[in-house]
């Protein structure tokens, strides 16, 4: 069990670190951990043509934060996630903007000098754990492969830590555990174990990508609740991919909404969930069911999210829109701060500030 | 662990069947050859006097049947009878002969895999792609070249012109035998990588797109670590078993093979043997190439479980 946050092993003696930490490098007082700068992803289906998917979004994750990034399926929220880890599948790339890592852009980095921040700085967790196990290795030594790599431990160093990882986990017997295959364990128990690979090398940004969604209520919680317990520990940050609204409320802290391709909306999760600036969170808001009042009706937003190819001018949200008004249509409203801390894409923003959701 | 391989030994008791009924089609598809073993022996002048004489010395004046039981009869006491044409015991014939047909087919196996596994990471990881369709190309000449044309291609061309390896022959020192045997082995092993190369490639793309490999990237894994820690083992599984096939249609490319670089061989041996009608002879290589058969069939199934934890062929609810 790690003593302390602030403990800061380097690699004196036999025994591993016990939370795996690396040495990191020192953190630049007054740089966000993460700044995402104008990011562009999509595809380059020609020489001279490109269409975007995810478009000109940015958002900054300070030390010790947790951000949610909620959106429809095909919002661009698990690619934005992507391009900072750099594991963008192919053809998809970054067409253009920024990643700052530290003050660093990962982008202009060279593949392998990124490669060795993987791991040690920054970590993903995936949505299936079903599938994002190698099946045909033991997952201890699936744990064990990033300190091995990125902290220089043995084989046996390693192997003692990947069975400390997943007693912090709270993988019960992990000793036993850690030499089965991912085959042999149940759905949550493998979720564990992709939290404990994540954590081993003690990152200090944790990338998310749905890592409850595959599992039953029960068992999500409790991932949730380690994955906090975790980050709280070793003040890790963590950026949170999710369809799931309840699941940001409970974990976040900062939130940020996106539809097709766009940040829509961002601020903090509480005020945000209280008020929200834009139509579409609205609409996300009242679509999803609340269990503290289940007699609420549930309000669906009409129609469908629009083609990659094929985005209407102006606003994507404009055609499903309550709200929408002529000018809607006509330019894409920019993310502009309309509440303290609050940033929304909206020409109408001002006209859903009456109606508060209690 | 162990309870995975229970399948081995219950295999081994089906397959005594299957050997019993090849030891039947065997003896009587060799009595089906025109041909009469004393002919051949005393030649083309001997009386029918001799030649009658010489059947029932040799026991072939007795009923098929009969012929059948004192041959497996035989068999049970590891008897395999008497070469007619050599006239020593079949036994010490094969006991010679196998283990330079098993090193040729090793050293094939060897061979296709040092060509199949990179061939196919290259083409998997850039489909479509020029290099890709160069071993395409590679593939489709090695499936449609037929093998004694590209043996004797490779010996016109790297033993007669360049004079780079011999002709022919299994060379005299156990240290000349992998020289001797190269460019057989090369010929087998080109005819066995295309269908390698093939499913390899399949099933390395497949891989690649896998959710697993991305956790491994994710942990700065890349390039060679990438591929042996976590997609070759994967892409071998179903490259597994094709190989197995392909390995015991490869004994009988070797019968062929052997031939043409005159290296003395099961397959040398079969091919004298069915010019003499040496039913002794005939009937224990076909034996011998039965059981191998049947052998890298349960050792594939083996192989099979050992690279995939997932697979246990010994429960019965997945069979």
């Amino acid at each position: 069990m790690s003593a302390g946050t602030t403990t800061q092993a380097t690699g004196q003696g036999t025994a591993p670190a016990p939370a795996g930490r690396a040495s990191h490098a020192p953190v630049q007082p007054g740089v966000p951990l993460l700044s995402v700068q104008d990011l562009t992803v999509g595809v380059r289906p020609s020489r001279d043509r490109t269409v975007s998917i995810v478009e000109g979004v940015s958002f900054d994750v300070e030390p010790g934060q947790r951000m949610g990034i909620v959106g429809e399926s095909g919002s661009g929220k698990s690619l934005t996630l992507r391009a900072i880890a750099g594991l963008l599948p192919k053809p998809v790339e970054v067409l253009s903007g920024r990643v700052e890592y530290n003050g660093v852009d990962l982008l202009a980095m060279p593949a392998k000098k990124r490669r060795t921040l993987m791991g040690p700085e920054i970590a993903m967790i995936f949505q299936e754990p079903m599938t994002a196990l190698n099946p045909v290795v033991r997952v201890g030594d699936q744990i064990a492969e990033g300190p091995r790599r990125h902290l220089g431990l043995s084989a046996k160093e390693a192997g003692e830590l990947a069975v400390q990882m997943m007693a912090r986990t709270g993988i019960p017997d992990p000793a036993r555990r850690a030499r089965a295959y991912p085959h042999e364990l149940s759905g949550g128990l493998r979720q564990r174990i992709m939290i404990a690979m994540a954590v081993s090398c003690g990152p200090r940004l944790l990338l998310c990508d749905e890592p409850t969604t595959a599992l039953d209520v029960t068992v999500q919680l409790q991932v949730l609740r380690l994955l906090e317990k975790l980050c709280d520990e070793t003040g890790t940050s963590l950026v949170f991919v999710t369809h799931d609204l309840a699941v940001v409320n409970q974990t976040c802290s900062e939130l940020a909404v996106m539809y097709a391709g766009h940040i829509v909306e961002s601020g903090r999760v509480k005020d945000t969930f209280r008020q929200p600036r834009h139509p579409y969170t609205r609409g996300l808001l009242e679509s999803a069911p609340d269990f503290d009042r289940p007699d609420r009706l549930l309000i669906p937003i009409p129609g469908f999210p629009p083609n990659v190819s094929d985005r209407p001018e102006g606003c994507p949200f404009a055609p499903r829109c309550g709200y929408v008004r002529p000018h809607c249509t006509e330019a894409m409203p920019p993310l502009a701060e309309v509440l303290p801390g609050r940033l929304a894409a909206c020409f109408e923003s001002d006209r859903l500030d009456d109606e508060v959701l209690a | 662990m162990l309870d995975r391989f229970r399948f081995v030994p219950i295999r081994l008791l089906q397959s005594i069947p299957v050997v019993i009924g090849v030891t039947i089609v065997v003896f009587f598809m060799v009595h089906l050859l025109p041909g009469n073993p004393a002919l051949t022996i005393l030649g083309q002048t001997a009386t029918p006097e001799r030649v009658a004489a010489l059947n029932t010395q040799l026991g072939l004046d007795k009923p098929l049947w009969t012929q059948y039981f004192i041959f497996v009869g035989r068999l049970f006491h590891g008897d395999l009878g008497t070469s007619l044409t050599y006239q020593r015991p079949v036994f010490d014939l094969v006991a010679q002969a196998v283990p330079i047909t098993l090193s040729l087919l090793a050293y094939a196996l060897v061979l296709s895999l040092a060509i199949s596994v990179p061939l196919a990471a290259l083409a998997a990881t850039a489909p479509g792609r020029v290099r890709d369709g160069l071993v395409r190309v590679f593939t489709l000449l090695g499936q449609g070249m037929p093998q004694f044309w590209v043996g004797i291609m490779l010996i016109l061309l790297l033993s007669v012109k360049l004079g780079a390896f011999p002709v022919g022959g299994y060379g005299q020192t156990p240290a000349e035998h992998p020289y001797y045997l190269f460019l057989p082995a090369l010929t087998l092993a080109i005819a066995m990588s295309p269908t390698t190369i093939r499913s390899l490639r399949a099933s390395t793309i497949n891989v690649l797109g896998a959710d697993y490999v991305g956790t491994a990237r994710s942990k700065g894994a890349a390039g060679v670590s990438l591929f042996r820690g976590h997609v070759l083992r994967n892409a071998a599984i179903p490259t597994v078993s094709i190989i197995g096939v392909n390995l015991g249609y490869l004994v009988g490319g070797s019968l062929v093979i052997e031939k043409v670089f005159a290296i003395p061989g099961l397959g040398s041996l079969m091919i004298n043997a069915i010019f003499a009608r040496d039913f002794p002879t005939i009937q224990a290589v076909a034996l011998f190439v039965a059981l191998f058969v049947i052998a890298v069939g349960i050792l594939t199934d083996v192989v099979y479980t050992l690279i995939d934890p997932r697979v246990d062929l010994s429960s019965k609810e997945r069979a």
